[in-house]
């Protein structure tokens, strides 16, 4: 096929009604506390990783709620697990086990 | 305590406009203090908007034992008019005569202004599509639904598996000429999703807010609640538009602030949480006894903060949704506060303790 230079760019919408909401069925089952996030951000100011990298703890947990997967699998990998969010978190979310768990679900779907 | 139909009672009269919670509440409590009370009622019955409550927050009690407490505690003390409205107010001595448009006249010492509000009209949303399509309703739509005690469905019969809550629906909106935030729709929405919840543990509840205001006692606590035990889900983004596909389902488009992108969701029933409006009869009143009214066109008291029954109008006093948006709970001490000042304003201390 000839390449004329040209390519559909895919759009920036969150389409809700096909995303793949399988990981966060499987957050549900295992990490229950996901469901109360308020999304307020303590976490990412804390985060270790964060002032580092390219980083948003609190847009992982965004993003899995949407359906987005797969920025997802890149994301949860430049976490260093070191719990910070989790002592900030003013709704107890276990976000260490947040991480474990959406690694556990997108592996699973390979 | 004043039999309320001696209309030849020599002592002190006092009539409430208004037989919604605040006027019951306040007729109650002049009532308790041996007043002669009236209460005016435009309907056929006392209750005002209370009586289109199914539950209410935050304990999702039937609003009816709220009614029912307040009507026993009138309870033939408190003379009652309704299905009339005021005519004219003029000043006869340091009271007030007032016509009614049944043609009675009546005098009283000193006036209670408990006229309530409008619930917003959500035609004026178009971009909603409330009464364009079938399966957009208001909050005091599903109140009605839940109240017939029939099922939650779409207007074709239809179990819905998705369903959405729009936050602010009138409010904080310059678009509609209201900068207010009406206080109750938060935890409105919340109350009724976690309703239909109730009812549909396998449908989907999505929330679409701009701020989530849960300013009072146990409100954020059933936000917690809505959240940890009923998975219902909160998107941060007003909506921008809606659009009706072929099955009568309903396409949102908004933004979804925390990802920063557009975001498109098809819900079976999308609710509207109306606010509250300020009523045309409260500005008519308000200019026929030149009492102070703000540019929202919600009754301005004395002071905001230490003076918030009175007006500047000696006689003249104010209580309820008038004032602004307002919790039934925020509603009643309100009312019983102005009865104190009306009672104080009738039989100032000197007089009672000479």
């Amino acid at each position: 096929m000839i390449d004329f230079g040209y390519s559909i760019r895919k759009d920036r919408l969150i389409d809700y009604d096909k995303n793949d909401k399988r990981v966060l069925k499987h957050l549900k089952d295992h990490e229950p506390s996901v469901l109360t996030c308020i999304a307020c951000g303590s976490c990412t100011a804390t985060c270790s990783a964060g002032q580092f990298v390219d980083f948003n703890i609190r847009l992982v947990q965004t993003l899995l709620r949407r359906g987005e997967i797969v920025p997802l699998k890149t994301e949860v990998q430049k976490c260093m697990l070191c719990g910070k969010c989790i002592l900030v978190c003013p709704r107890g979310v276990n976000m260490r086990n947040l991480i474990l768990a959406i690694q556990t679900a997108t592996d699973k779907l390979k | 305590m004043q039999d309320p139909n001696d209309l030849h009672y020599p002592g002190k009269r006092v009539i409430i406009i208004g037989g919604g919670v605040a006027g019951m509440t306040a007729a109650s409590r002049l009532a308790d203090l041996g007043e002669q009370v009236i209460l005016l009622e435009k309907e056929e019955v006392i209750g005002g908007h209370l009586r289109n409550w199914d539950r209410l927050f935050p304990n999702r009690r039937p609003g009816y034992q709220v009614l029912d407490d307040l009507q026993k505690s009138l309870d033939g003390r408190v003379g009652i008019r309704c299905l009339t409205t005021v005519e004219s107010i003029l000043p006869q001595g340091s009271g007030f005569q007032i016509l009614l448009a049944s043609g009675e006249s009546l005098a009283c010492d000193a006036l209670l202004l408990a006229t309530g509000f409008d619930l917003f009209d959500a035609t004026k949303k178009e971009e909603y599509g409330y009464g364009i399509y079938e399966n957009v309703i208001t909050s005091a739509d599903l109140e009605a639904m839940f109240r017939s005690g029939k099922p939650v469905m779409t207007a074709r019969g239809k179990v819905p598996e998705r369903v959405g809550f729009v936050h602010c629906v009138g409010s904080r909106d310059e678009k509609v000429g209201n900068l207010y935030c009406s206080k109750v729709c938060c935890v409105t929405g919340v109350k009724q999703a976690i309703e239909i919840k109730e009812q549909l543990p396998e449908a989907e509840l999505f929330g679409f807010y701009m701020d989530l205001r849960m300013f009072d006692r146990h409100f954020e606590e059933m936000y917690y609640e809505a959240q940890q035990q009923w998975d219902i889900n909160f998107l941060r983004g007003r909506v921008s538009e809606c659009a009706e596909n072929l099955d009568h389902s309903i396409v949102l488009k908004i933004e979804d602030t925390l990802t920063s992108r557009p975001l498109r969701i098809t819900v079976d029933l999308l609710v509207l949480l109306i606010g509250f409006i300020p009523r045309p009869e409260t500005l008519r009143l308000a200019r026929m006894l030149e009492i102070a009214m703000g540019d929202d066109h919600f009754l301005e008291p004395t002071d905001e903060h230490t003076r918030f029954n009175h007006t500047a109008r000696p006689g003249v006093f104010i209580a309820g949704a008038n004032k602004g948006p307002l919790t039934i709970s925020h509603t009643i001490a309100d009312a019983s506060s102005a009865a104190v000042q009306i009672h104080n304003f009738l039989h100032p201390v000197n007089e009672v303790h000479p």
